[in-house]
């Protein structure tokens, strides 16, 4: 087993491929956190406290959910916007959920708006701009998420989270696979669950800005 | 996958049921059969569910191509047609998978170097193409026989690669090899590769899965970049994307895209081992000497080794299947015991002992060789003789006449 770990950066100017550091993929049922295999159970209550803990928590959401492909993409996009809701219900006042969509891929020059967007080949911009500490990818394709997590963990202390409807993602702190409505309901449940638990960070605590 | 589960058990046109992989490799009856390597390669893609086949006429791959043209006037391949060069073809089987076809395509030596612009262009578009390789010579002065040499061109497109023994590896590779490049984690192009003449012009028997059973079809929608979008890169490469500008995100952008792809070879690791067995086949790995081979070198190998147990020499043997995947750590832990390891190879620069080199400790244990290349075979008794000499052991002269 690999002694690499995937934790929050700034890691390095060309951070590694974690699979390229011998971090393995979940199989079914399973999930992943730092990089180390763990039962979806654990990753449910850590993603919860994760969120919880952070001062700006952000879902965003990819084309495979932000577009109506099919019945289920939609349902998803229901579910995600559940999740939302009862994430801005579950948090103090002094913490500022956002929910930010990834509609496309198309590089934008001469730079996204990152009050309204992020992009898989520069989401450090986001994530700098917002102070976002903690995020979740949902429905992104799988290769451009690798990117944009790579590249935020290159760059930023940015806990992050991936809700991957294929095989999970090395390159996230946690990683879900095979992501249905059900598994988005249940990050909810926890989420609702473990509300008044988790403490958030102070204000003086590391953000989301790259030092 | 449910797309895919929901087919498992319906009929395509030509009646062939749609089977679940596994069921159809590991557990479906097997008729042996007596055919060509070329032959083999068809009557696996009869079972493929492809959707495109496209090819150009090059020795010795031609005898192939042309067979499947037989199969899609049967209807058993969605379409086929021949480019106007190898590069013409291999960018016309990228057009196809962009769209969402599941692709094959067959070529040899200098077709390979020809369309080599398009193989890294593939597996940065991660699009799972399979491209069957029967290996000939690719210098001047032209060669039409067996030789290895464009294997070693192949190894970092970002492609998978394989190196098949025998037609009954190419006929279950072929296969298997659909299953693991289009992983959603992998989506890689495969380039299953075979020593020509040897594998695709020989007759061998070989056990085949019923051909009333065939592989579910391609589903582009687990594709991990999006089918045929021609506003975003993959696809859109040459308008306004990132690789065109001059600044620093644009370079991080591209350098964590070559990441991605090699971090897809890593993953396709698991998988491989998962249908393969294994990356690698071993046997006598506590002997001290081990041959290293991939190929038709694996079976002269073989037949070295038991021309040496018949003089008291005992000696082992590693198969390597796939190059990428390279498989660095069963190969450092089948060759853990050995004093000598000898890598055959039918190729000038014995690419394959390189690999070797770089990955065993105490990397002086690894003789390159032998070595023979342009076609010529190669004898058992020559991979005899060079352990032999290593060995300090009296041999006999291989080339002269007389004494």
């Amino acid at each position: 087993m690999s002694d690499y770990r995937v934790l929050p950066g700034p890691e390095h100017f060309l951070p590694p491929a974690a699979a390229s550091m011998g971090i393995r993929l979940p199989n079914p049922g399973e999930a992943h956190i730092n990089g180390v295999i763990t039962s979806e159970e654990k990753a449910y209550e850590e993603a919860a406290r994760q969120f919880l803990m952070a001062k700006v928590p952000t879902i965003f959401p990819g084309p495979l959910v932000l577009w109506a492909w099919n019945e289920k993409a939609a349902k998803k996009a229901t579910a995600i916007r559940h999740l939302f809701n009862t994430l801005k219900e579950s948090v103090q006042p002094n913490q500022k959920p956002m929910l930010i969509p990834m509609p496309d891929y198309r590089p934008k020059y001469p730079k996204i708006n990152p009050e309204i967007e992020i992009n898989p080949n520069h989401p450090n911009l986001t994530i700098w701009h917002n102070k976002i500490d903690c995020c979740v990818f949902i429905g992104v394709h799988c290769h451009q998420a690798n990117l944009s997590l790579k590249i935020i963990r290159g760059g930023t202390s940015c806990y992050t989270i991936a809700m991957c409807a294929q095989a999970g993602h090395e390159d996230a702190m946690l990683s879900f696979r095979d992501a249905s409505v059900e598994k988005i309901m249940l990050l909810a449940d926890t989420i609702k669950r473990l509300k008044g638990t988790v403490q958030p960070r102070l204000a003086s605590a590391k953000n989301g800005v790259s030092s | 996958m449910a797309e895919i589960k929901s087919v498992l058990g319906t009929q395509n046109k030509k009646g062939q049921t749609y089977t679940d992989p596994w069921k159809l490799l590991n557990e479906a009856p097997r008729t042996p059969s007596f055919f060509t390597g070329s032959e083999v390669i068809k009557e696996a893609i009869r079972r493929a569910t492809c959707d495109v086949m496209i090819a150009y006429p090059i020795t010795p791959q031609s005898e192939a191509a042309a067979l499947i043209g037989e199969l899609f006037a049967e209807g058993y391949v969605g379409d086929y047609f021949r480019g106007e060069s190898e590069f013409a073809v291999m960018s016309q089987c990228a057009g196809a998978a962009f769209g969402g076809a599941r692709v094959f395509t067959t070529t040899a030596g200098p077709g390979t170097m020809r369309a080599m612009e398009n193989f890294p262009m593939w597996a940065g578009a991660r699009l799972p193409i399979q491209m069957i390789v029967t290996c000939r010579g690719i210098n001047s002065p032209l060669s039409i026989q067996p030789d290895t040499l464009e294997i070693a061109y192949l190894l970092n497109t970002g492609m998978l690669v394989w190196h098949a023994e025998t037609a009954q590896d190419f006929f279950d590779w072929i296969l298997k090899g659909y299953m693991v490049s289009e992983e959603p984690e992998v989506h890689l192009p495969l380039a299953l590769c075979c020593d020509g003449f040897f594998v695709t012009h020989t007759k061998d028997v070989v056990n085949l899965t019923p051909a009333d059973m065939c592989l579910p079809p391609y589903d582009p929608y687990r594709s991990p970049v999006p089918c045929m979008d021609m506003e975003c890169p993959p696809v859109r490469m040459m308008r306004d994307p990132f690789v065109m500008k001059s600044n620093y995100i644009s370079y991080a952008t591209h350098a964590s895209w070559q990441q991605e792809i090699w971090a897809a070879v890593e993953r396709s690791r698991k998988h491989s081992i998962h249908w393969l067995n294994g990356l690698i086949d071993t046997e006598n790995t506590d002997a001290d000497i081990m041959i290293v081979a991939s190929g038709t070198a694996v079976s002269q190998g073989r037949e070295a080794i038991r021309m040496l147990e018949d003089e008291g020499v005992r000696c082992g043997l590693v198969k390597v299947k796939t190059i990428r995947p390279w498989p660095e750590e069963e190969i450092r832990e089948a060759t853990k015991n050995a004093k000598h390891i000898f890598v055959p190879e039918f190729n000038v620069t014995g690419w394959l002992a390189k690999e070797i080199r770089a990955t065993v400790p105490n990397h002086h244990r690894v003789h390159a060789g032998p070595h023979v290349c342009g076609g010529m075979t190669m004898p058992p008794e020559i991979i005899v003789s060079e352990i032999k000499t290593a060995l300090g052991m009296k041999t006999f002269s291989l080339a002269g006449r007389g004494s």
